[in-house]
C-alpha cells in the first residue's frame, strides 16, 4: 500500500478564524475514506488545501508525491474533485461542458463524452445546463471528476440532491474505481448514510480531527453501550432488581424494560432473561447506531478541547 | 499556451451564448452606420474625404462606448465565477491563476474586437457602396482607428480584471467599474481643464501636460486618432495642437499598450492572492 494523500500536522488559519487545527492522516491506494464533521467542521478546508487552493499555515500537504500548492500541476491531472453544491455555467450544453474540461485535464473528449452516459445524462447531453435540475447538475459534476481515470477523488457532499437509485449507483461506480485503485475521499455530514460503502471514516469536530478509524474500530473505542429491550408477559414486577447491576435500566412501558449495557455483557442479559423463562417472552437486541457513535465522538473531542 | 486558448475559447463562446458578441457588434455598427450617414452630409460642401470624417467622429464615439463595453464584459470575470461556485472547480484543474486571467483576457479582447472591426468595418463598406472615393492614407487612418480602438477596449478590459480580481462580490465591482468608466471618460478631462485655468500654464507646462495625458487611456487614444493623421486633424480642429503636441504616435500606442498590460499583471497579482 503507498499512499496517495498525507497530511501531517495540517493547520490553516483564516485571519482570526482557525478552520482546521493540527489534522493528520494519511490515505492509501483503493481506499474508500469518509470524511465526516458538522458544516463548518473544516472538510470543505481540508479539501481545498488537498487540491492546493489554498496554503496551510502549519504542517505540509502532499498528494500523489506532490506539493499540491507548489504550483506543478502533474498531480492535478490525476485528480477529480466534485465541489459542494456543483455549479455550471448554466449557458453551455452538458456536452461542451464535460469537453471544456476534458480538454483542460489534456484527456480525450470522446473518452469523457463516454461518460456522460456512465451517469446517465446521455440523452440530456445536448441540453443546456440550465435546464438541468439538482441531481442532473451532481451527475454531470461527478462525470467532470472522472476525467481521466483520477487517482484521488474529493468529492465533497456528493449524494446531497441524488435520489436513492442514483445514489446506489453512485456507489457503484465508486467501487469500481476503487478497484482500480483510486482513493476516494468523501465528505458527508451524516456517518448513517454512509453506511456499508466506507472502510474507513475520519471524524472531525471544529476543525479538529476527532476520530479515525473502520466503523468496526470506531464501535471498539467509543465503547457505546448496546440496548437490550426484554419484555415480559406479566408485568415488571422483580425484574428491574435482577438486571439492576449490569447497567442503567429504563422502562419503556407497562410490559418492557431496556437496559444499556457494555458490549461484552450483552450475553449475560440474554442469559439471565433465559434462565427466567416463564416470563420474559421478547429480546431485542441493538447496537449502537452511527448517529449514536458520531455524536459520541464529537462529545469526546470536545471535552478534550 | 494552450490551457490559456482552451478558457479564451471558452470565454468567446460565453460571449456568443449570451448575445453579448451579437449586441456589442449590432450596437457598434448601428451607430457607426448613423454617424457616417450623418457626418457625410456636410462633407459634400468642403470636399472632404468621407472617410476621415467618419474616423473623427467614430474616435469620438469609440471614447465613451468602448471603455463602457470593455468593463461591461470584465468586471464580472473573476468575481462573478468566484460567486456561483465555478471558479473553485475551474482552480481544482491543472491551470494556473494567471492562466485564467489571461485567457478571459484573451476571450474578451477577441469578442470586442471582432465586434469593433466588423461593426466599424460596416462603415467603411457603406461608405465604399455609396461611390465614395476613399485614399491610401485615409485606409491607413482608419485601419489605425480600429487598431488603436480595440488596444483601448483592451486596456479597459485589463482594468475589469483588475476590478474584478480585486472585489469581494459583483455588486462592488459593478460600482468600481462605473466609477472609473467616469473618472477615465468624463471627470479626468474636466479636471484637467480646471487644472490647466486655475494653474495659468505657471506649473503645468507641455512636457507636465503630455504626461498627464498619457496617464490616461482614452487621452493617449483620443491624440493618437485626432491628431496622428494630418488629413484627420484637420477635421478634428486638432491640427494646431497636433503642431505642438511633442508626444509621438509610437509613445501614445505604447502608452495604451502599458495601459493594458500593467492592470493585467495587477489582476493576476490580485487574483493569486485571493483565498477562495
Amino acid at each position: 500500500m503507498t499512499a496517495t494523500v498525507a497530511l501531517s500536522g495540517v493547520g490553516k488559519r483564516f485571519r482570526t478564524v482557525e478552520a482546521v487545527r493540527d489534522v493528520s492522516f494519511s490515505l492509501d491506494e483503493g481506499e474508500i475514506v469518509a470524511l465526516v464533521g458538522h458544516n463548518g467542521a473544516g472538510k470543505t478546508t481540508l479539501m481545498k488545501l488537498m487540491l492546493g487552493l489554498i496554503q496551510p499555515t502549519a504542517g505540509s500537504v502532499r498528494v500523489l508525491g506532490e506539493d499540491p500548492a507548489s504550483g506543478a500541476f502533474a498531480a492535478r491531472r490525476r485528480l477529480g474533485f466534485l465541489p459542494e453544491s456543483v455549479s455550471f455555467n448554466s449557458a453551455l450544453t452538458g456536452r461542451e461542458t464535460l469537453a471544456f474540461y476534458a480538454r483542460l485535464k489534456g484527456e480525450p473528449v470522446g473518452e469523457a463524452l463516454a461518460l456522460l452516459e456512465r451517469v446517465g445524462l446521455g440523452a440530456a447531453g445536448g441540453r443546456r445546463v440550465g435546464t438541468y435540475s439538482k441531481g442532473m447538475r451532481q451527475r454531470l459534476g461527478l462525470a467532470q471528476a472522472l476525467i481521466g481515470a483520477p487517482r484521488v477523488l474529493l468529492l465533497d457532499e456528493p449524494t446531497t440532491g441524488l435520489d436513492p437509485a442514483l445514489r446506489q449507483s453512485f456507489y457503484e461506480i465508486l467501487q469500481e474505481l476503487r478497484g482500480r485503485g483510486a482513493t476516494i475521499l468523501l465528505s458527508s455530514h451524516a456517518l448513517s448514510e454512509l453506511e456499508g460503502e466506507t472502510e474507513r471514516v475520519v471524524i472531525m469536530n471544529r476543525g479538529a480531527m476527532v476520530a479515525d478509524g473502520s466503523l468496526a474500530e470506531l464501535r471498539r473505542l467509543a465503547r457505546l453501550p448496546v440496548r437490550v429491550r426484554l419484555t415480559a408477559a406479566g408485568g415488571l414486577d422483580g425484574l428491574a432488581g435482577r438486571f439492576a447491576d449490569l447497567g442503567p435500566l429504563q422502562r419503556v412501558n407497562g410490559h418492557a424494560v431496556e437496559i444499556a449495557v457494555d458490549d461484552a455483557r450483552k450475553i449475560e442479559v440474554v442469559r439471565r432473561a433465559l434462565a427466567d423463562e416463564t416470563r420474559i417472552e421478547d429480546i431485542e437486541v441493538t447496537p449502537p447506531s452511527l448517529d449514536e457513535l458520531y455524536a459520541h465522538f464529537l462529545r469526546s473531542g470536545e471535552t478534550r478541547s | 499556451m494552450r490551457t490559456i486558448l482552451i478558457i479564451a475559447g471558452k470565454e468567446i463562446r460565453d460571449g456568443l451564448r449570451n448575445r453579448w458578441v451579437l449586441a456589442t457588434t449590432l450596437l457598434l455598427a448601428g451607430l457607426a452606420l448613423s454617424l457616417t450617414f450623418l457626418g457625410a452630409a456636410p462633407s459634400g460642401a468642403t470636399g472632404a474625404q468621407p472617410l476621415d470624417v467618419v474616423i473623427v467622429s467614430l474616435s469620438s464615439l469609440t471614447i465613451f462606448l468602448l471603455p463602457l463595453i470593455a468593463l461591461l464584459i470584465a468586471h464580472d470575470a473573476v468575481v462573478g465565477e468566484v460567486e456561483r461556485g465555478t471558479m473553485l472547480l475551474l482552480l481544482s484543474y491543472p491551470v494556473g491563476r494567471s492562466q485564467v486571467i489571461l485567457g478571459k483576457f484573451a476571450g474578451q479582447v477577441a469578442v470586442l474586437g471582432f465586434a469593433t472591426f466588423v461593426g466599424y468595418g460596416a462603415a467603411a463598406a457603406a461608405l465604399l457602396a455609396s461611390g465614395a472615393e476613399i485614399d491610401a492614407t485615409s485606409w491607413l487612418a482608419f485601419a489605425a482607428m480600429i487598431g488603436s480602438s480595440v488596444l483601448l477596449g483592451a486596456a479597459f478590459v485589463a482594468i475589469g480584471q483588475l476590478i474584478s480580481a480585486s472585489s469581494r462580490d459583483r455588486g462592488t465591482a459593478a460600482g468600481i467599474a462605473v466609477g472609473v468608466w467616469l473618472v477615465f471618460v468624463l471627470i479626468y478631462d474636466m479636471g484637467l481643464l480646471g487644472l490647466m485655468v486655475m494653474d495659468q500654464g505657471r506649473t503645468v507646462t507641455g512636457p507636465v501636460l503630455n504626461a498627464l495625458l498619457l496617464a490616461n487611456p482614452t487621452d493617449a487614444y483620443r491624440l493618437f486618432n485626432l491628431t496622428g493623421f494630418a488629413n484627420v486633424s484637420q477635421f478634428a480642429g486638432m491640427a494646431g495642437l497636433a503642431g505642438s503636441a511633442a508626444v509621438s504616435p509610437s509613445l501614445l500606442l505604447g502608452a495604451l499598450g502599458a495601459w493594458a498590460l500593467a492592470p493585467l499583471a495587477l489582476a493576476t497579482l490580485a487574483f493569486s492572492r485571493r483565498e477562495l
